[in-house]
């Protein structure tokens, strides 16, 4: 019998009134506030033209969108963003697909060698990417991939991290449910992919956003590997308002606060999953 | 043809069935552990031999043995170092992990304005570092422009000098670093009390027992993979901190009198500022080897086997 | 090192690739992005195939944050530019590094050079060759703000000549809250900004020091000359209390708010104050010690061809250096960048040096300095420390001295072993 699977909505089901939640309530809500606060200034900064940048007034003595009219006037941040995108979404697909294969395998088969496996990709965590940029950069030049989406994407097409994370989620998901689908004769590419993957959705979902997310800012080594603007990602490009000895705060802050919507909309897209719990259901000894 | 195929059918019944998934296993590893081989380990074998040359950037290189590893033992700054990204470790994960563990606890039990009140919290995490280490500089300068010392003066305390002292610089760099990766440690978190079924939380509550031993016998044991990747992950991104130190002080990095320069900077600034390739794969296997040894003894003690 | 020998293989693969390239010679030009800059090079750019049909120029720029990182690393592995932008401070490590040649005497006759450039241009000299020019140099002038000169009771017109008249004028300007807190600086104190310049090859020769001897390869500022400068600036903030370093984070950023009446700074941030609304600021040359000596800091970005280029690009690139510092080229850069010219015929004319804002900078160049950096970010770092020990540890400044003047000598001595 294959188990069956259901999702439940909203969490506990018992939503009495009670004081104490009162309280957990308000405290998460000024905690909120504190979190929020430097992302407003961020905003406000957005509106500021460059003589009112320094007078550090959360409410803008005569806010305007001109900063925004300038960024997205310029063609090239479009492309820019095009870029950012196209990496992003390239790296973060193929992350969720071979970090969850390999952490699959880490957590649910028992082989010599496992614990050997786990620790020297963990292991690949602890070097600094910026030791790696130069061996990658004669890689991709002996290749061929400087200048190229293929360049810049491809150090990061697997991560310690995503391994790591997803291993750990699916030590969670009780051995029964692939033992049962072993037995109705699935094979195990197709226990992973069927029964195993809908199991651990929201460390899927979190796993998307992460990837996605550090795909989006990442800065060196897009940097280093691209040569024509065309090609440049979103960060490299805001860093253009950096120049030398003078940055331009109002700029850099619209392209940060431009930059944060695509992450933002992943993340509520994604968020659902995350939050949706996983009921087992017809899990008896 | 049929014949090879009927063989190999043929080979593959006769297999065990645990013959059969190890076989499956290192099918589904095979892949990733040519990629590892070639993106990660390679160039970092490949660091590690530079580790005993004096190449630079701009010099060919030659053997010069264990000099770079002397070089870094005479070095104070190495140790002033070694010292601040430890204390990046020390207080960081702790309270990282404290706070966003009781914010997703309780958070994961509030409903109304659930949503909103997640997105908050997260809210940080999307956003580029070097923009929001500005803001934050600008919370902890002095009056009339700092927010902070603004409301201490207005308390009527003593203006503090946050990033400008020796002392409380490495606490005000960390306290960004907190607040941007907190929404990262609460979605995991989330996800991993999601992950526990609530069929136990209802036998237990059918029985009577109360929130906090529900804490502490269901809710904590079940989350322990996650609590071992959050303990692990955090510890390793601390102790690789550099986004965030780089970015409020980037006109004295690591600033003042490298007080709150971590490993991470030394490396980066030895490698792409004065060139000493040589060197900065010295201080990288150092990194290296710290890295790996508190990961290993995390998990051992966590007994994550 | 097995390293080397791929990149000697790739090199050498790129380079048989581009003889094979079409009859047209295009050669490659590297510079760090910054809006003007990057137009006059792109006008500069159009004139000269204009007058050299037979040449393209492509024009590739990059972020300044990491250009320097991106250079070493693309001309390490053989790709990367034909002619390329570099600070004079990083032409140590080019040229040891191999990654730029020396220039054609035929093109570049050394009499010629030095006949015609500010003297400043003998940094880009390493073993009687010339590596590289300059379309542009910078120097360093006192920015002031009218306003606050106004509201203090000093004349907006005439700003402070000397030291004296400068402190004088600090104190004047300075405003100070119930507490003492600084709210508004009389003068700047920015030691990661132009002050590190200023103390080094300004107020310790104003002091009768020099900063160096030997080349810049000795330093020589552990003197008695050396210590009173450094207390003359440290003193700023403890005994005068004129500005406070980290005020408002940056000096230019007090400076741009209104917040400070004097701060001082390089051509390179006129762009940056062109923007402000809220007052009128002048600039004059930094003022003179008591005996009426002056000195200055001067700096400049160069050209200089990359070590690979040889043949008919050799020949390309050439022309086109000496294109771009033509005093055409320099006329141009100045309209469009405002950065000074780097000829002294095209520097000095009646026009520029009347300019309010070009003349004190000019007027500086005439006796500028140069230090021959041998890692400009090192040898920075080590002039911030050691006023950060005077006003945050209360390190006595001798002792302080001392300890900034051994580890400059030791990156020194690590760079030109």
């Amino acid at each position: 019998m294959t188990p069956q699977i259901t999702l439940s909505g909203a969490r506990s089901s018992h939503t009495a009134f009670r004081p104490s939640r009162i309280v957990s309530w308000t405290l998460l809500f000024l905690g909120g506030l504190v979190m929020v606060t430097p992302i407003l200034f961020m905003l406000s900064t957005s509106l500021k033209d460059a003589s009112q940048v320094y007078d550090l007034k959360l409410i803008p003595a005569s806010p305007s969108l001109d900063n925004y009219w300038t960024v997205l006037s310029d063609g090239r941040f479009l492309r820019w963003f095009l870029n950012s995108l196209v990496v992003a979404v390239a790296v973060t697909v193929s992350n969720v697909f071979f970090d969850s294969l390999v952490g699959y395998t880490l957590a649910k088969f028992r082989f010599r060698g496992r614990y050997v496996v786990f620790i020297a990709i963990l292991s690949t965590l602890m070097i600094p990417t910026e030791m790696l940029v130069i061996p990658w950069y004669l890689m991709a030049s002996t290749f061929g991939w400087i200048d190229s989406y293929w360049g810049i994407m491809f150090p990061g097409m697997m991560t310690a991290f995503g391994t790591f994370l997803m291993k750990q989620f699916f030590e969670t998901v009780p051995d029964e449910f692939l033992e049962a689908a072993r037995i109705d004769g699935l094979n195990e590419f197709t226990i992973w992919w069927r029964v195993a993957m809908p199991l651990v959705t929201p460390a899927l979902s979190a796993l998307a956003i992460f990837t996605f997310l550090g795909n989006w800012t990442a800065f060196f080594w897009p940097l280093i590997v691209t040569n024509s603007r065309e090609l440049y990602t979103l960060p490299i490009g805001l860093s253009s308002f950096a120049v030398e000895q003078a940055i331009q705060w109002e700029m850099i802050m619209t392209g940060a606060s431009l930059a944060t919507i695509p992450t933002l909309l992943v993340f509520l897209l994604l968020q659902r999953y995350i939050v949706r719990g996983v009921m087992l259901a017809g899990l008896k000894g | 043809m049929i014949a090879a195929r009927a063989k190999s059918t043929r080979l593959w019944d006769g297999l065990s069935l645990s013959h059969k998934r190890v076989l499956w296993a290192w099918t589904f590893l095979a892949i990733p552990i040519l990629f590892y081989s070639v993106i990660r380990f390679w160039p970092t074998l490949q660091a590690i031999a530079l580790s005993f040359t004096n190449w630079s950037l701009m010099r060919p290189a030659s053997f010069v043995g264990l000099e770079n590893y002397t070089r870094l033992v005479q070095d104070p700054l190495f140790w002033q170092v070694f010292r601040n990204t430890f204390l990046y470790l020390i207080i960081g994960t702790p309270i990282s992990l404290l706070l966003s563990f009781a914010i997703a606890y309780y958070l994961d039990r509030v409903q109304f304005m659930h949503g909103l009140i997640r997105a908050i919290y997260f809210l940080p995490f999307l956003t580029t570092a070097a923009a929001m280490a500005w803001v934050w500089r600008w919370f902890y300068q002095p009056v009339p422009i700092g927010v902070i010392n603004g409301f201490l003066t207005w308390v009527g305390l003593p203006q503090q000098p946050f990033l400008r002292s020796t002392v409380q610089a490495l606490p005000a760099v960390l306290a960004p670093a907190v607040w941007a990766g907190l929404g990262f440690q609460i979605i995991i978190f989330i996800a991993g009390l999601r992950a526990i079924p609530t069929s136990y939380y209802e036998a237990a509550r059918i029985d009577g027992v109360s929130e906090f031993t529900i804490l502490r016998r269901i809710t904590l044991p079940l989350l322990k993979p996650t609590i071992v990747f959050l303990v692990v992950f955090s510890s390793i991104s601390f102790l690789r901190i550099f986004d965030q130190v780089y970015n409020i002080n980037f006109n004295d990095p690591g600033g003042p009198l490298n007080t709150t320069k971590p490993l991470v900077m030394m490396i980066y600034q030895t490698a792409f500022k004065s060139f000493d390739m040589g060197y900065a794969a010295a201080q990288t296997v150092v990194l290296f080897a710290i890295l790996l040894v508190v990961s290993l003894i995390q998990l051992r003690v966590l007994k994550d086997r | 090192m097995r390293l080397r020998k791929m990149l000697a293989g790739l090199a050498f693969g790129v380079s048989v690739l581009a003889a094979n390239a079409a009859a047209a010679v295009e050669i490659e030009y590297w510079q760090y992005v910054f809006e003007t800059r990057v137009k006059a090079m792109d006008q500069l750019i159009q004139k000269f195939q204009a007058a050299n049909p037979g040449i393209t120029i492509k024009h590739t720029t990059f972020p300044y944050a990491e250009y320097q990182t991106k250079v070493a690393s693309a001309v390490t592995a053989g790709q990367g530019p034909d002619v390329v932008q570099l600070f004079y401070g990083w032409v140590d490590g080019f040229v040891a590094g191999k990654l730029i040649q020396p220039l054609p005497k035929d093109a570049f006759p050394h009499d010629k050079i030095e006949a015609d450039f500010f003297p400043i241009v003998k940094a880009m000299q390493r073993g009687g060759e010339y590596y590289g020019l300059p379309t542009a140099v910078r120097s360093l002038a006192l920015f002031y703000n009218k306003k606050i000169f106004e509201a203090a009771g000093l004349d907006p017109n005439k700003p402070p000549q000397t030291l004296e008249a400068f402190l004088a004028a600090a104190q004047k300007t300075v405003k100070r809250d119930s507490a003492g807190n600084i709210i508004s600086e009389g003068f700047t104190l920015d030691m990661a900004g132009q002050d590190h310049q200023w103390w080094r090859e300004v107020l310790i020769r104003q002091n009768g020091g020099v900063p160096y001897t030997d080349n810049d390869r000795k330093v020589a500022y552990d003197s008695d000359a050396g210590l009173k400068a450094l207390t003359f600036y440290t003193d700023l903030q403890t005994k005068h209390k004129v500005g406070l370093t980290g005020f408002m984070d940056e000096g230019q950023a007090a400076f741009k708010g209104g917040l400070a009446a004097m701060t001082i700074d390089g051509t390179f941030r006129l762009g940056a104050f062109a923007s402000i609304k809220s007052f009128e600021w002048g600039v004059t040359e930094l003022p003179a010690d008591a005996k009426g000596m002056r000195s200055n800091y001067a700096s400049y970005f160069a050209n200089a061809i990359t070590s690979k280029v040889q043949g008919e690009k050799l020949e390309a690139s050439k022309k086109f250096l000496a294109y771009i510092s033509s005093p055409e080229a320099m006329e141009l850069w100045l309209q469009v960048v405002g950065e000074l010219p780097a000829r002294r015929a095209a520097a000095m004319t009646e026009k520029n040096l009347t300019n309010p804002i070009y003349g004190p900078f000019l007027k500086g160049l005439e006796y500028a300095h140069t230090t021959m950096f041998v890692d400009e970010a090192a040898q920075r770092q080590t002039a911030i420390d050691m006023v950060n020990r005077v006003l945050l540890q209360n390190q006595d400044p001798k002792a302080s001295l001392a300890e900034a003047a051994k580890a400059e000598q030791a990156i020194i001595d690590r760079a030109t072993k």
